[in-house]
């Protein structure tokens, strides 16, 4: 007879790591200034330890102490982090406390990480999605210690994380219910929370920040920098797509050209008498540019990955259309965010760097490792969809009795970049980064087979209706402008292509390029926003240009 | 600046001049006007220098799409190939809508 197993090792070991920092916690409250203790502590060299950070909120004071923490006593742990956004996210590997990353998302960070695996400093696991970074932690990627922020807590440890709750339910889960430890940062403590978002028998450290945690206005965008190409560019979608697919759920990537869509639906959509017809269901963050379509009746409802800076109590106003908790203010949950993005939408439209010419598309360019976010659950088709709504089923292919709807994935770009180089390229950049980075695979954003539609400021090219690749090819150069794409574009295919509906400029889809003017748009600038908000909604200071 | 001269095989002739778009960062002013030529000059004024290239590809796709026959003046102040696209394409269709 053998000798029996212990079954709960991970429960004894948490309970032996919880009891050393017994003498510095009052209940489950640690003092500020003992933050480096507890964490020295806590974490054990090679745990799996997951910091909260997505592309808006971050733990920041808990990454800094992570940082300061003693790599004699702490390193070589494997970090899990949907966001690589702060510098001290990769000072943990130079310094040795951090090994290895498994990741989503690398934007303002993106240039060093590039840089940090060329030289070894850094080794990736993997690049995910942010869905598939969070299912991952309840399987192979399942943390020892969690590390998160919540705006207030009480003094049993119950959290309130209110607009900002983004990512904080889903890490904490991975690790409450795993024998994992869960270590909050907190803005504030209080006798009572708002309400509770996360209960406290799911939380075993509570620690008052130094400062509240960083928190970026990511999806503001000001109309005055909205282009007059960009407003052709929605036109075009408006009817070529929306009016077009009878599309009434949607997520819109973060970006000026799904900006202008927003201020255009209630003056050229209402032209076009398609308000109550189109879109009254949407999957995004509370951007601000979508208060006009709002307030002229537009949307029905609007459930958001995270909260937007001065959003608050304009999205507090309007519990009909937002998600709104009992105490007033609002919910965001990115994990139910990308869900819906991926399962419950007719359309996603978003933005890229580069496409290639067969409709691949990434974010990812030369020394650029920037990663993806939620893109390409939005971005993709999922094959487990079963429902059907009119927009899914006018992309079935009449050919097969066992045909099925597609979800309709849509690029909007214009042929050459900000930074004057061509969106369109035979080749993307992101096949030599996989190289220089020793991934396994290309990262691609958004695959061909996935996109349905690109739009460019020459036209709509509507590829879900090629049949064959050169086909495919074809109707990306005949609206890929002066890039070496488009320059491949001959003129009798062109007409071919217009002819049988798979491209469509805008003349053929009664767009005036002429009525294509900043006056079109309902808001100009951000005054016009908060007067259309009645005063409720409160633009950051960098946003402000009048007092 | 630069100094640019296009001639472009034409069939569809205007009737009468247009006038689109502001010399202004980022943008360009196209002017055309009716010609007795048998084919469409183009007479460029460009704040940014080294784009003939790009210039002669912007202009032949534009032609291939829409061969109108006129004298072109255009004064550009570093719009990029989508812009001057886009101020050609408004000043057709200007004449094609009176």
């Amino acid at each position: 007879m053998s000798e029996a197993r212990n079954w709960a090792t991970h429960r004894e070991a948490k309970a032996e790591k919880l009891s050393s920092v017994a003498s510095l916690l009052n209940g489950k409250l640690a003092k500020t200034s003992d933050a480096k203790a507890i964490l020295e502590n806590l974490i054990a060299p090679g745990d799996k330890v997951v910091l909260e950070g997505d592309n808006q909120k971050q733990a920041s004071f808990l990454s800094k102490v992570l940082a300061s923490v003693d790599p004699a006593r702490v390193h070589d742990l494997h970090m899990i982090m949907s966001s690589i956004s702060r510098p001290e996210h990769l000072d943990i590997f130079e310094d040795g406390i951090a090994s290895k990353m498994d990741f989503s998302f690398a934007g303002p960070q993106s240039t060093r990480v590039s840089q940090m695996i060329a030289d070894g400093s850094l080794q990736v696991g993997d690049i995910h999605t942010y869905l598939e970074l969070y299912a991952r932690m309840f399987v192979d990627l399942i943390p020892n210690v969690v590390l998160v922020a919540a705006d207030k807590v009480d003094r049993d440890g119950n959290l309130y994380t209110g607009n900002n709750t983004e990512e904080t339910p889903v890490i904490v889960e991975s690790a409450a219910f795993h024998d994992g430890i869960v270590i909050v940062q907190a803005n504030e403590i209080v006798d009572k929370v708002p309400r509770v978002d996360i209960p406290a028998d799911w939380v075993d450290v509570v620690i008052p920040a130094d400062e509240p945690y960083q928190l970026e206005p990511l999806f503001t965008r000001d109309p005055q920098n909205i282009t007059e190409l960009q407003i052709l560019m929605g036109m075009m979608a408006i009817r070529g797509i929306y009016e077009k697919h009878n599309v009434q759920s949607v997520n819109h990537g973060v970006g000026f050209n799904t900006a202008a869509i927003e201020l255009l639906l209630p003056t050229y959509g209402e032209q076009l008498g398609l308000k109550g017809k189109i879109v009254p269901n949407w999957e995004v963050n509370p951007t601000p540019t979508l208060i006009p379509a709002i307030e002229s009746g537009w949307v029905q409802s609007i459930h958001s990955f995270g909260g937007e800076v001065g959003m608050e109590q304009y999205i507090a106003a309007r519990p009909d259309i937002f998600f709104v908790g009992p105490d007033g203010s609002m919910r965001s949950n990115r994990a139910f965010g990308q869900m819906a993005g991926q399962y419950a939408l007719d359309m996603f439209v978003g933005s890229t760097l580069q496409i290639d010419q067969y409709g691949n598309s990434s974010t990812v360019t030369n020394g650029r490792l920037s990663g993806f976010g939620g893109a390409p659950n939005m971005g993709s088709n999922p094959t487990g969809r079963r429902h059907s709504t009119p927009a899914w089923q006018s992309l079935r292919p009449d050919n097969d009795p066992l045909g099925k709807g597609q979800k309709l994935v849509v690029q909007m770009v214009e042929t050459f970049g900000s930074n004057k180089r061509p969106v369109f390229v035979d080749s993307l950049d992101a096949v030599e980064v996989r190289k220089e980075a020793k991934l396994q695979n290309v990262p691609i954003m958004i695959y061909s087979e996935d996109t349905t539609h690109i739009v460019t400021e020459e036209g709509i090219a509507y590829l879900y209706k090629t049949s064959s690749m050169a086909e495919r090819q074809a109707a990306i150069e005949a609206i890929a402008g002066v890039t070496p794409v488009g320059l491949r574009s001959n003129p009798a295919q062109v007409a071919d292509l217009r002819a049988r509906g798979i491209v469509a400029f805008p003349e053929d889809l009664g767009v005036n390029r002429n009525q294509a003017t900043r006056s079109l748009l309902a808001a100009q600038n951000m005054e016009d926003l908060v007067k259309w908000s009645k005063g409720l909604y409160n633009p950051p200071a960098k946003f402000r240009s009048w007092s | 600046m630069e100094k640019l001269h296009f001639n472009y095989a034409a069939t569809e002739k205007i009737a009468h001049p247009v006038h689109i778009g502001v010399v202004a960062s980022g943008d360009l002013e196209v002017i055309m006007k009716p010609t007795t030529n048998s084919e469409s000059t183009l007479d460029i004024v460009t704040g940014s220098d080294g784009f003939k290239e790009v210039w002669g590809n912007v202009l032949t796709r534009f032609f291939d799409r829409y061969p109108l026959l006129a004298d072109f003046e255009i004064n550009d102040f570093g719009a990029t190939p989508g812009v001057v696209n886009l101020r050609l394409t408004q000043a057709m269709e200007a004449l094609k809508n009176e």
